[in-house]
Protein backbone atom coordinates (compact mmCIF):
# COMPACT_ATOMS: atom_id res chain seq x y z
CA UNK A 1 0.00 0.00 0.00
CA UNK A 2 1.41 3.61 -0.94
CA UNK A 3 0.49 6.73 0.60
CA UNK A 4 -0.53 9.57 -1.57
CA UNK A 5 -1.61 13.25 -0.59
CA UNK A 6 -5.61 12.49 -0.43
CA UNK A 7 -4.68 9.59 2.02
CA UNK A 8 -5.81 9.58 5.32
CA UNK A 9 -3.43 8.23 7.40
CA UNK A 10 -4.28 6.85 11.41
CA UNK A 11 -2.75 5.82 13.72
CA UNK A 12 -3.23 1.91 14.53
CA UNK A 13 -6.50 0.85 16.74
CA UNK A 14 -4.03 -0.05 19.30
CA UNK A 15 -1.13 2.24 19.39
CA UNK A 16 -1.49 5.45 21.71
CA UNK A 17 0.39 8.72 21.11
CA UNK A 18 2.14 10.34 24.80
CA UNK A 19 4.64 12.74 26.01
CA UNK A 20 6.88 11.00 28.35
CA UNK A 21 7.80 13.76 30.95
CA UNK A 22 11.44 11.75 31.33
CA UNK A 23 12.59 12.05 27.98
CA UNK A 24 10.94 15.15 26.97
CA UNK A 25 10.09 13.18 24.23
CA UNK A 26 6.63 12.27 21.94
CA UNK A 27 6.10 8.52 22.13
CA UNK A 28 3.90 6.54 20.11
CA UNK A 29 3.05 3.29 22.71
CA UNK A 30 1.79 -0.21 21.22
CA UNK A 31 1.54 -3.66 22.72
CA UNK A 32 4.98 -4.93 23.01
CA UNK A 33 6.49 -1.79 21.23
CA UNK A 34 7.64 1.71 21.81
CA UNK A 35 8.95 4.51 19.20
CA UNK A 36 10.28 7.48 20.79
CA UNK A 37 9.45 10.52 18.26
CA UNK A 38 11.45 13.27 16.90
CA UNK A 39 9.50 16.84 17.09
CA UNK A 40 8.77 16.19 13.61
CA UNK A 41 7.51 12.68 13.69
CA UNK A 42 5.26 13.66 16.85
CA UNK A 43 3.96 16.95 14.81
CA UNK A 44 2.69 14.93 12.11
CA UNK A 45 1.27 12.05 14.03
CA UNK A 46 -0.76 14.15 16.40
CA UNK A 47 -2.00 15.57 13.21
CA UNK A 48 -3.78 12.00 11.90
CA UNK A 49 -6.63 12.25 13.39
CA UNK A 50 -8.90 9.92 10.75
CA UNK A 51 -10.42 13.00 9.73
CA UNK A 52 -7.37 14.84 7.80
CA UNK A 53 -5.60 13.87 4.68
CA UNK A 54 -1.98 13.54 4.01
CA UNK A 55 -2.49 17.15 2.38
CA UNK A 56 -4.29 18.71 4.93
CA UNK A 57 -1.40 17.70 7.55
CA UNK A 58 1.08 19.05 5.17
CA UNK A 59 -0.86 22.60 4.80
CA UNK A 60 -0.68 22.81 8.86
CA UNK A 61 2.64 22.09 9.21
CA UNK A 62 3.57 24.38 6.38
CA UNK A 63 2.29 27.30 8.20
CA UNK A 64 4.25 26.37 11.50
CA UNK A 65 7.37 25.54 9.31
CA UNK A 66 7.29 27.87 6.52
CA UNK A 67 8.10 25.64 3.66
CA UNK A 68 6.47 22.74 1.70
CA UNK A 69 6.84 19.63 3.75
CA UNK A 70 4.52 17.14 1.61
CA UNK A 71 7.43 15.04 0.71
CA UNK A 72 8.51 14.72 4.17
CA UNK A 73 5.25 13.86 5.77
CA UNK A 74 4.84 11.07 2.72
CA UNK A 75 8.00 9.88 3.71
CA UNK A 76 7.92 9.88 7.33
CA UNK A 77 4.05 7.87 7.40
CA UNK A 78 5.01 5.54 4.66
CA UNK A 79 7.77 4.41 6.94
CA UNK A 80 5.32 3.85 9.79
CA UNK A 81 2.53 2.61 7.63
CA UNK A 82 5.06 -0.03 6.35
CA UNK A 83 5.61 -1.25 10.11
CA UNK A 84 1.76 -1.29 10.49
CA UNK A 85 1.42 1.24 12.83
CA UNK A 86 -0.30 3.85 10.60
CA UNK A 87 -3.23 2.27 8.68
CA UNK A 88 -4.90 4.49 5.88
CA UNK A 89 -8.54 5.00 4.94
CA UNK B 1 29.74 2.29 31.21
CA UNK B 2 26.82 4.36 31.56
CA UNK B 3 23.33 3.70 31.71
CA UNK B 4 20.64 4.88 28.97
CA UNK B 5 16.52 4.49 29.95
CA UNK B 6 15.07 1.37 30.06
CA UNK B 7 11.76 1.02 28.23
CA UNK B 8 10.22 -1.87 29.41
CA UNK B 9 9.81 -3.52 32.82
CA UNK B 10 8.68 -7.25 33.65
CA UNK B 11 6.80 -7.39 36.42
CA UNK B 12 6.87 -11.33 37.80
CA UNK B 13 4.38 -10.79 39.83
CA UNK B 14 4.22 -14.67 41.37
CA UNK B 15 5.63 -17.71 40.22
CA UNK B 16 2.72 -19.51 41.27
CA UNK B 17 0.64 -20.93 38.03
CA UNK B 18 -1.81 -23.26 38.36
CA UNK B 19 -0.33 -24.74 34.74
CA UNK B 20 2.77 -26.69 34.70
CA UNK B 21 4.30 -26.37 31.34
CA UNK B 22 7.55 -27.70 30.92
CA UNK B 23 9.05 -24.81 29.04
CA UNK B 24 8.62 -22.26 31.61
CA UNK B 25 10.70 -19.51 31.44
CA UNK B 26 10.68 -18.97 35.41
CA UNK B 27 13.69 -20.06 36.88
CA UNK B 28 13.91 -23.96 38.25
CA UNK B 29 14.54 -22.33 41.96
CA UNK B 30 10.86 -20.75 41.99
CA UNK B 31 9.84 -18.74 44.75
CA UNK B 32 7.01 -19.13 47.16
CA UNK B 33 4.11 -16.93 47.87
CA UNK B 34 5.25 -15.69 51.29
CA UNK B 35 8.67 -14.40 49.54
CA UNK B 36 6.84 -12.74 46.90
CA UNK B 37 6.68 -8.50 47.37
CA UNK B 38 3.89 -6.77 48.43
CA UNK B 39 0.98 -4.36 47.13
CA UNK B 40 2.83 -1.45 47.79
CA UNK B 41 6.11 -2.72 47.41
CA UNK B 42 5.03 -3.25 43.49
CA UNK B 43 3.78 0.15 43.25
CA UNK B 44 6.95 1.52 44.58
CA UNK B 45 8.40 -0.35 41.95
CA UNK B 46 6.28 0.92 38.81
CA UNK B 47 6.71 4.49 40.18
CA UNK B 48 10.69 4.29 40.48
CA UNK B 49 10.67 2.27 37.08
CA UNK B 50 8.24 5.26 35.02
CA UNK B 51 10.55 7.37 36.69
CA UNK B 52 13.65 6.07 35.27
CA UNK B 53 11.94 6.42 32.26
CA UNK B 54 10.20 2.83 31.63
CA UNK B 55 6.90 3.02 29.29
CA UNK B 56 6.03 -0.63 28.70
CA UNK B 57 4.72 -2.35 31.89
CA UNK B 58 4.24 -6.43 31.91
CA UNK B 59 2.22 -7.79 34.84
CA UNK B 60 3.55 -11.78 34.64
CA UNK B 61 4.00 -14.64 36.38
CA UNK B 62 3.34 -17.78 36.69
CA UNK B 63 -0.10 -16.80 36.89
CA UNK B 64 -0.47 -12.99 38.02
CA UNK B 65 -4.33 -12.99 38.44
CA UNK B 66 -3.03 -15.59 41.30
CA UNK B 67 -2.96 -12.63 43.07
CA UNK B 68 -5.95 -10.86 44.14
CA UNK B 69 -4.24 -7.37 43.53
CA UNK B 70 -3.91 -7.35 39.92
CA UNK B 71 -6.38 -5.00 39.42
CA UNK B 72 -5.13 -2.46 41.67
CA UNK B 73 -1.36 -3.01 40.60
CA UNK B 74 -3.00 -2.14 36.61
CA UNK B 75 -4.77 1.05 37.66
CA UNK B 76 -1.40 2.38 39.86
CA UNK B 77 0.17 1.92 36.38
CA UNK B 78 -2.08 3.35 34.73
CA UNK B 79 -2.26 6.37 36.55
CA UNK B 80 1.80 6.45 36.05
CA UNK B 81 0.95 6.29 31.79
CA UNK B 82 2.32 3.09 31.30
CA UNK B 83 1.12 1.19 28.70
CA UNK B 84 0.69 -2.30 30.18
CA UNK B 85 0.17 -5.70 29.22
CA UNK B 86 -1.01 -8.44 31.52
CA UNK B 87 0.12 -11.74 30.58
CA UNK B 88 -1.68 -14.59 31.65
CA UNK B 89 -2.99 -18.12 30.94
CA UNK B 90 -6.45 -17.19 30.76
CA UNK B 91 -7.34 -19.38 33.71
CA UNK B 92 -8.75 -17.18 36.40
CA UNK B 93 -10.01 -14.58 34.16
CA UNK B 94 -13.63 -14.03 35.35
CA UNK B 95 -15.50 -11.15 33.88
CA UNK B 96 -15.72 -9.82 37.17
CA UNK B 97 -12.21 -9.47 36.84
CA UNK B 98 -11.76 -8.64 33.12
CA UNK B 99 -14.05 -5.45 33.95
CA UNK B 100 -12.51 -4.27 36.67
CA UNK B 101 -9.37 -4.77 34.89
CA UNK B 102 -10.78 -2.59 31.76
CA UNK B 103 -11.71 0.09 34.53
CA UNK B 104 -8.36 0.12 35.99
CA UNK B 105 -7.01 1.30 32.59
CA UNK B 106 -5.31 -1.77 31.40
CA UNK B 107 -4.56 -1.95 27.93
CA UNK B 108 -3.29 -5.10 26.48
CA UNK B 109 -4.06 -8.55 27.23
CA UNK B 110 -1.63 -11.99 26.26
CA UNK B 111 -3.07 -15.33 26.65
CA UNK B 112 -1.17 -18.27 25.96
CA UNK B 113 -2.37 -20.97 23.60
CA UNK B 114 -0.13 -24.22 24.01
CA UNK B 115 -1.83 -25.98 20.67
CA UNK B 116 -4.78 -26.53 18.68
CA UNK B 117 -5.12 -29.77 19.97
CA UNK B 118 -6.77 -29.89 23.16
CA UNK B 119 -5.23 -33.53 24.20
CA UNK B 120 -1.66 -32.28 23.44
CA UNK B 121 -2.22 -28.44 24.87
CA UNK B 122 -3.56 -30.41 27.89
CA UNK B 123 -0.39 -32.89 28.07
CA UNK B 124 1.54 -30.04 27.85
CA UNK B 125 0.05 -27.60 30.38
CA UNK B 126 -0.43 -30.30 32.76
CA UNK B 127 -4.02 -29.58 33.45
CA UNK B 128 -6.96 -28.75 31.20
CA UNK B 129 -7.07 -25.39 30.84
CA UNK B 130 -8.26 -24.88 26.75
CA UNK B 131 -12.40 -24.13 27.53
CA UNK B 132 -11.25 -21.40 30.59
CA UNK B 133 -8.97 -19.84 27.55
CA UNK B 134 -11.47 -19.69 25.20
CA UNK B 135 -13.92 -17.79 27.38
CA UNK B 136 -10.85 -15.73 28.63
CA UNK B 137 -10.78 -14.43 24.72
CA UNK B 138 -14.14 -14.02 24.10
CA UNK B 139 -13.62 -11.93 27.07
CA UNK B 140 -10.78 -9.69 25.68
CA UNK B 141 -12.78 -9.39 22.43
CA UNK B 142 -15.69 -8.34 24.01
CA UNK B 143 -14.31 -5.79 26.01
CA UNK B 144 -11.88 -3.94 24.07
CA UNK B 145 -8.73 -4.79 25.59
CA UNK B 146 -5.80 -5.06 22.96
CA UNK B 147 -5.67 -9.02 22.21
CA UNK B 148 -2.31 -10.91 21.79
CA UNK B 149 -2.22 -14.92 21.42
CA UNK B 150 1.30 -16.22 22.14
CA UNK B 151 1.81 -20.17 21.59
CA UNK B 152 5.38 -21.84 22.51
CA UNK B 153 6.88 -23.47 19.69
CA UNK B 154 8.46 -27.05 20.10
CA UNK B 155 8.58 -30.71 18.59
CA UNK B 156 5.25 -31.97 19.82
CA UNK B 157 2.94 -28.63 17.76
CA UNK B 158 5.12 -27.15 15.44
CA UNK B 159 3.70 -29.30 12.58
CA UNK B 160 0.41 -27.85 13.56
CA UNK B 161 1.84 -24.00 13.11
CA UNK B 162 -1.16 -23.43 9.95
CA UNK B 163 -4.30 -24.91 13.02
CA UNK B 164 -2.79 -22.58 15.12
CA UNK B 165 -2.60 -19.53 13.43
CA UNK B 166 -6.02 -19.96 12.40
CA UNK B 167 -7.12 -21.03 15.67
CA UNK B 168 -5.83 -17.59 17.00
CA UNK B 169 -7.69 -15.86 14.05
CA UNK B 170 -10.60 -17.48 14.87
CA UNK B 171 -10.04 -16.48 18.42
CA UNK B 172 -10.00 -12.35 17.04
CA UNK B 173 -6.53 -11.94 18.21
CA UNK B 174 -4.98 -8.56 17.33
CA UNK B 175 -1.54 -9.94 17.58
CA UNK B 176 0.04 -13.72 17.67
CA UNK B 177 3.36 -14.47 18.78
CA UNK B 178 4.64 -17.98 17.13
CA UNK B 179 8.06 -18.24 19.57
CA UNK B 180 10.46 -21.25 19.23
CA UNK B 181 11.13 -22.09 22.73
CA UNK B 182 14.19 -20.79 23.76
CA UNK B 183 16.40 -23.15 25.75
CA UNK B 184 17.07 -21.59 29.23
CA UNK B 185 15.59 -22.99 33.01
CA UNK B 186 12.84 -25.23 32.11
CA UNK B 187 13.29 -26.12 28.50
CA UNK B 188 17.15 -26.57 28.88
CA UNK B 189 15.98 -29.27 31.54
CA UNK B 190 13.81 -30.85 29.04
CA UNK B 191 15.39 -29.73 25.85
CA UNK B 192 15.68 -33.53 24.63
CA UNK B 193 11.90 -33.54 24.50
CA UNK B 194 11.11 -30.50 23.09
CA UNK B 195 13.59 -29.44 20.08
CA UNK B 196 11.81 -29.93 16.83
CA UNK B 197 13.89 -31.05 14.02
CA UNK B 198 15.67 -28.81 11.49
CA UNK B 199 13.37 -30.11 8.76
CA UNK B 200 10.09 -29.02 11.50
CA UNK B 201 11.63 -25.72 11.87
CA UNK B 202 12.22 -25.23 8.13
CA UNK B 203 8.76 -26.37 7.60
CA UNK B 204 7.10 -24.35 10.50
CA UNK B 205 9.19 -20.86 9.31
CA UNK B 206 7.50 -20.86 5.20
CA UNK B 207 4.09 -21.61 6.62
CA UNK B 208 4.49 -18.96 9.55
CA UNK B 209 6.12 -16.59 6.53
CA UNK B 210 3.21 -17.01 4.38
CA UNK B 211 0.77 -16.46 6.70
CA UNK B 212 2.42 -13.00 7.91
CA UNK B 213 1.61 -12.13 4.23
CA UNK B 214 -1.65 -13.17 4.55
CA UNK B 215 -3.16 -12.05 7.67
CA UNK B 216 -1.49 -8.78 7.15
CA UNK B 217 -4.00 -5.71 8.35
CA UNK B 218 -6.06 -8.02 10.41
CA UNK B 219 -4.01 -10.20 12.70
CA UNK B 220 -0.22 -9.12 13.12
CA UNK B 221 2.03 -12.60 13.52
CA UNK B 222 5.55 -12.48 14.61
CA UNK B 223 7.45 -15.45 14.15
CA UNK B 224 10.16 -15.79 16.41
CA UNK B 225 13.19 -18.08 15.22
CA UNK B 226 14.62 -21.03 17.38
CA UNK B 227 18.16 -19.76 18.08
CA UNK B 228 19.65 -23.31 17.81
CA UNK B 229 18.51 -23.03 14.38
CA UNK B 230 20.05 -20.06 13.43
CA UNK B 231 23.81 -18.49 12.69
CA UNK B 232 24.09 -16.04 15.03
CA UNK B 233 22.90 -15.11 18.32
CA UNK B 234 19.79 -13.44 19.05
CA UNK B 235 20.62 -9.53 20.48
CA UNK B 236 19.07 -10.61 24.09
CA UNK B 237 16.79 -7.78 24.72
CA UNK B 238 18.96 -5.04 22.64
CA UNK B 239 21.73 -5.98 24.82
CA UNK B 240 22.37 -6.48 28.28
CA UNK B 241 21.08 -3.51 30.68
CA UNK B 242 20.27 -1.65 28.37
CA UNK B 243 16.34 -1.57 27.59
CA UNK B 244 14.83 -4.01 29.85
CA UNK B 245 14.45 -5.15 33.94
CA UNK B 246 12.44 -7.77 34.82
CA UNK B 247 11.86 -7.80 38.87
CA UNK B 248 11.33 -11.45 40.38
CA UNK B 249 8.53 -12.37 42.79
CA UNK B 250 10.98 -11.52 45.32
CA UNK B 251 12.25 -8.13 44.24
CA UNK B 252 15.35 -9.20 42.91
CA UNK B 253 15.88 -7.21 39.81
CA UNK B 254 17.35 -9.09 36.50
CA UNK B 255 18.60 -7.60 33.00
CA UNK B 256 16.46 -10.65 31.16
CA UNK B 257 14.33 -13.40 33.35
CA UNK B 258 17.10 -16.40 32.60
CA UNK B 259 19.89 -14.06 34.34
CA UNK B 260 19.01 -16.15 37.81
CA UNK B 261 21.03 -19.19 35.98
CA UNK B 262 24.28 -17.13 36.14
CA UNK B 263 25.01 -18.09 39.31
CA UNK B 264 28.36 -15.68 39.37
CA UNK B 265 25.91 -12.93 39.67
CA UNK B 266 24.24 -11.55 42.65
CA UNK B 267 20.93 -9.21 42.33
CA UNK B 268 19.79 -6.98 44.28
CA UNK B 269 16.13 -6.38 45.39
CA UNK B 270 13.99 -3.33 45.06
CA UNK B 271 13.07 -3.94 48.68
CA UNK B 272 16.52 -3.32 49.57
CA UNK B 273 17.23 -0.67 46.95
CA UNK B 274 15.63 2.17 44.34
CA UNK B 275 15.24 0.87 40.87
CA UNK B 276 17.57 3.67 39.87
CA UNK B 277 20.51 2.43 41.64
CA UNK B 278 19.93 -0.93 40.54
CA UNK B 279 19.95 0.30 36.85
CA UNK B 280 22.81 2.42 37.10
CA UNK B 281 24.94 1.13 39.21
CA UNK B 282 24.06 -2.47 40.39
CA UNK B 283 26.93 -4.81 39.82
CA UNK B 284 25.09 -7.43 38.13
CA UNK B 285 24.06 -4.62 35.70
CA UNK B 286 26.61 -3.62 34.90
CA UNK B 287 28.44 -6.54 34.00
CA UNK B 288 27.94 -6.80 30.60
CA UNK B 289 27.74 -3.91 29.57
CA UNK B 290 29.65 -2.14 27.07
CA UNK B 291 32.14 -4.85 25.05
CA UNK B 292 35.07 -4.62 28.04
CA UNK B 293 33.95 -7.74 29.04
CA UNK B 294 33.91 -9.79 25.73
CA UNK B 295 36.67 -12.31 24.65
CA UNK B 296 37.28 -13.14 20.99
CA UNK B 297 36.09 -13.75 18.74
CA UNK B 298 33.46 -11.04 20.02
CA UNK B 299 34.87 -7.83 20.90
CA UNK B 300 36.84 -7.51 17.19
CA UNK B 301 33.82 -8.73 15.42
CA UNK B 302 31.97 -6.35 13.06
CA UNK B 303 28.78 -7.91 14.55
CA UNK B 304 29.12 -7.21 17.86
CA UNK B 305 26.66 -3.81 18.43
CA UNK B 306 24.17 -6.14 16.20
CA UNK B 307 23.98 -8.75 18.40
CA UNK B 308 26.08 -7.56 21.73
CA UNK B 309 27.86 -11.13 21.92
CA UNK B 310 23.88 -13.08 22.44
CA UNK B 311 23.05 -14.24 25.39
CA UNK B 312 24.64 -14.56 28.70
CA UNK B 313 22.80 -16.60 29.89
CA UNK B 314 23.38 -19.04 27.49
CA UNK B 315 26.55 -18.57 27.59
CA UNK B 316 26.72 -19.28 30.61
CA UNK B 317 24.64 -22.21 30.99
CA UNK B 318 26.62 -24.33 28.52
CA UNK B 319 30.09 -23.02 28.53
CA UNK B 320 30.15 -22.20 32.72
CA UNK B 321 31.63 -18.43 31.75
CA UNK B 322 29.04 -15.31 31.90
CA UNK B 323 31.56 -13.72 29.18
CA UNK B 324 32.25 -16.77 26.70
CA UNK B 325 30.75 -15.66 22.95
CA UNK B 326 27.08 -16.99 22.91
CA UNK B 327 27.33 -20.64 21.86
CA UNK B 328 24.81 -20.30 19.14
CA UNK B 329 27.77 -18.20 17.06
CA UNK B 330 29.02 -20.17 14.03
CA UNK B 331 32.12 -17.84 14.36
CA UNK B 332 32.88 -19.14 17.48
CA UNK B 333 34.23 -23.32 17.93
CA UNK B 334 32.11 -23.19 21.16
CA UNK B 335 29.15 -23.81 18.72
CA UNK B 336 29.85 -27.77 18.69
CA UNK B 337 27.85 -27.51 21.96
CA UNK B 338 24.50 -26.20 19.78
CA UNK B 339 25.25 -28.53 16.91
CA UNK B 340 25.67 -31.69 19.45
CA UNK B 341 22.31 -30.87 21.21
CA UNK B 342 20.29 -30.43 18.14
CA UNK B 343 21.82 -33.78 16.87
CA UNK B 344 21.44 -35.60 19.91
CA UNK B 345 17.60 -34.30 21.00
CA UNK B 346 15.90 -37.53 19.60
CA UNK B 347 14.44 -37.90 23.69
CA UNK B 348 11.07 -39.30 24.29
CA UNK B 349 8.80 -36.52 24.98
CA UNK B 350 8.49 -36.86 28.73
CA UNK B 351 8.37 -33.84 30.30
CA UNK B 352 9.47 -32.69 32.95
CA UNK B 353 6.62 -30.46 34.47
CA UNK B 354 7.46 -26.92 36.21
CA UNK B 355 5.67 -27.62 39.77
CA UNK B 356 5.02 -25.29 42.74
CA UNK B 357 2.36 -25.07 45.56
CA UNK B 358 -0.72 -22.64 44.65
CA UNK B 359 -1.15 -22.10 48.87
CA UNK B 360 -0.47 -19.45 50.50
CA UNK B 361 1.87 -19.66 53.08
CA UNK B 362 3.18 -17.87 55.55
CA UNK B 363 5.94 -18.02 58.13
Amino acid sequence: MTLTATSIPVVWRLARLDFDPVRQQRVLLYPEGVVLLNDTGGAILELCDGHRSVADVAAILQERYHRDVTADVIDYLSQLLERDLVRVE
Amino acid sequence: MSSNHPTTLLAEITHRCPLHCPYCSNPLEMIRANRELTTEDWKRAFTQARELGVLQLGLSGGEPLVRPDVEDLAKHAHTLGLYTTLVTSGVGLTRHRAEKLREAGLEHIQISIQDSDHAVADRIAGMSAVPQKIAAAALVRELGFAFSINVVLHRANIDRVDAIIKLAASLGADRLELANTQYYGWALENRNALMPTPAQVAAASDVADEAIRQYRGRMQILYVLPDYHEAYPKPCYGGWGRHYLVVMPDGRTLPCHGATQITTLRFDSVRDQPLRWIWEESPAFQAFRGDAWMQEPCRTCSRKEIDFGGCRCQAFALTGDATNPDPVCTLTPLRTIIDKAVREATGPPAYQYRYLSLETERT
